[in-house]
């Protein structure tokens, strides 16, 4: 099995088109970083209008390495999962519309390996472009910006994080990014056993992406309690829960809390049995296909 | 000994296109076996349900005496296989496709062997460059090496001289015959040229529609003493009666104004030639054509789209 995912991973970072993604990435980051480090203030002034005539903000302060990249996160996130698609909906309908898929299936390994080794490579690059964000867009930041208490704007309230409570936050949020990214990369996996070519499952998956974080994000009343909570995208940015502390009696902060790691546990749990139900449903459906191309 | 392949009353339906139709035959340990059927005669179908890239409808399929149902990868581990084109990863070497190939086989190759395995097809100086700039060609090439590294009892080659030059389908040939006689490997091949595989075929099956036309050794099936020659002449009239009285007239097959078909063994074709020349017959053209193509033609529907073509 772990011969299959060497044999996985080789290939795909083998292909060019696997470092387009963490090159885009880069560029997004850069450019985030680079808008911030010369007109940061305009835009801490613009997200804090409505506190700004009552409080004296010290903006040098605030607009450190932590928020950079808590800013980054919450931009980028939304963008990832179409990068991850390009590469998920390409592991099998690439293969098939090279033609070499027909080769692999003659080999002495079992269908099921064979996908499981093909979505283990899927979910090893995910987790390494999220290292690689974590890299740009939190120790970069942390270079260029300093480090300091972190501010954070949750409904018209500003919390306020210790600086020594926030990089296991930020581990916690990456580790939960993963299994939400991985969600979207077993969505393009699935639908990448049904095409020939990687154009249909890379498309469908991230018009499937998007159709259902605007349900998700959509103030509908009738959606809220039925559909809502069911949809994986509802759940995909739950990793914002790490950074929600709980407050004591005079209002602070409690350092190493976090205000509702059950929410957090019930939507990792939603996540994962997304994952486990489209990758059987693949392994299911290559098992009995017959291959054609 | 257990035939290597025992093919039993084999099915495949895609909705309701009868691709296979209760094909059954058996391959014997060293045979080269070939394969025949007109473009759409069920030939890929069946070698891809050998291969488990498609599964049968109905029927059993013995390999090396086991079930390929249940013994898949016992029995893939021993076979190697091109199915029609040479579909490789063009964006890796030669060398890391073969090396690939050979670890997905469960082989701990050396790269030495793997060159070596280059070598024999002649890719050896093109080890490194991608596949992409490879012609047709040495990707075929390349495609019989990836089938062959890890050394398996039994290749399967599906259609391997699809696409290729003179020269190439030359050096196929030899391939197929080296594993054969040197290496004392089984090969199963298929094609729709009858002439490759009279060449390289001690045994063969004839397909048409799914079903068997014929299977046997391919002596029998085609007999040298009985090839066909195609006359062309320009005086017709002189002609008939020159053969008329001559020894000739009971190798007449067919007259068609002024082609004339005599079924006859090779090294009589001198003989009538200068026997007509003699006789004052002007030759225009002279071809021989084997029996077995008739033969072939008269099994398959192949024959149907001759006539409506020659009609």
């Amino acid at each position: 099995m772990f011969r299959l995912l060497q044999i996985e991973l080789f290939k795909i970072f083998k292909r060019p088109r696997t470092y387009i993604s963490f090159g885009a990435i880069a560029a997004m980051i850069l450019i985030i970083q680079l808008g911030l480090k010369f007109d940061g203030k305009s835009y801490l002034q613009l997200l804090m209008s409505g506190i700004s005539d009552s409080f004296i903000i010290p903006y040098d302060m605030i607009l450190n390495g932590y928020l950079v990249a808590f800013v980054i996160l919450n931009t980028l996130l939304i963008q990832v999962p179409l990068l991850i698609a390009l590469v998920a909906g390409d592991v099998v309908a690439g293969e098939a519309n090279m033609g070499t898929l027909r080769l692999l299936v003659t080999k002495p390994v079992s269908r099921t390996e064979l996908m499981l080794a093909k979505f283990g490579a899927s979910v090893v690059y995910t987790v390494l472009l999220l290292i690689w964000m974590a890299i740009l867009a939190l120790f970069l930041s942390m270079l260029f910006f300093g480090t300091n208490d972190m501010l954070i704007a949750r409904n018209d309230v500003m919390e306020q994080i210790s600086k020594n409570d926030i990089l296991w936050r930020y581990v916690a949020a990456f580790g939960y990014a993963a299994v939400a990214l991985s969600t979207v990369a077993a969505l393009a996996f699935l639908l990448s056993v049904f095409a020939d070519n990687s154009i249909g499952p890379i498309v469908s998956t991230i018009s499937i992406v998007v159709v259902l974080t605007i349900l998700s994000e959509m103030k509908i009343p009738l959606y809220d309690n039925t559909v809502k909570p069911y949809l994986f995208t509802s759940h995909m940015l739950a990793w914002k829960g790490f950074f929600y502390s709980k407050v004591d009696n005079e209002g602070e902060a409690i350092r190493g809390s976090i205000e509702n790691l059950p929410a957090i546990l019930r939507s990792l749990g939603i996540l994962f049995s997304y994952i486990i139900l489209f990758v059987t449903v693949a392994i299911i459906s290559f098992r009995k296909k017959d291959i054609l191309s | 000994m257990p035939p290597i392949i025992q093919v039993s009353n084999l099915c495949k339906y895609f909705k309701n296109i009868r691709a296979v139709d209760g094909l059954s035959f058996s391959i014997n340990e060293g045979d080269v076996y070939g394969f025949l059927g007109q473009n759409g005669a069920g030939k890929s179908t069946t070698i891809r349900m050998l291969l488990t890239l498609i599964q049968p409808s109905h029927g059993d399929i013995e390999v090396f005496g086991l079930n390929l149902r249940t013994h898949r990868k016992e029995i893939l581990t021993r076979v190697g296989a091109v199915i029609e084109r040479p579909d490789l990863y063009q964006y890796l070497t030669a060398f890391e496709n073969i090396s690939l190939f050979a670890r997905m086989s469960g082989e701990k190759i050396s790269k030495l062997k793997l060159l070596e395995q280059l070598e024999q097809v002649g890719l050896a100086d093109r080890a490194y460059s991608k596949v992409k700039t490879y012609s047709l060609g040495m990707k075929q090439r390349l495609g019989i090496a990836v089938a062959l590294v890890h050394n398996p009892q039994l290749v399967i080659l599906d259609e391997p001289t699809n696409g290729l030059d003179p020269q190439g389908i030359a050096d196929v040939r030899n391939l197929i015959l080296r594993l054969s006689k040197q290496e004392k490997k089984t090969v199963l091949v298929s094609s729709h040229l009858l002439s490759e595989i009279e060449l390289i075929a001690n045994r063969m099956l004839i397909v048409d529609k799914g079903k068997k036309m014929v299977e046997g050794h391919v002596q029998e099936l085609f007999d040298p003493s009985a090839m066909l020659v195609e006359l062309q002449v320009i005086n017709q009239e002189v002609t008939v009666a020159t053969i008329e009285g001559s020894i000739w007239k009971s190798n007449l097959q067919k007259q068609q104004q002024d082609v004339f078909i005599f079924k006859m063994a090779k090294k009589e074709i001198p003989a009538l030639n200068t026997y007509l020349a003699n006789h004052g017959v002007e030759v225009l053209s002279l071809q021989q054509r084997h029996s077995l193509e008739d033969y072939f033609l008269s099994l398959t529907s192949a024959n149907q789209h001759v006539q409506a073509f020659a009609n």
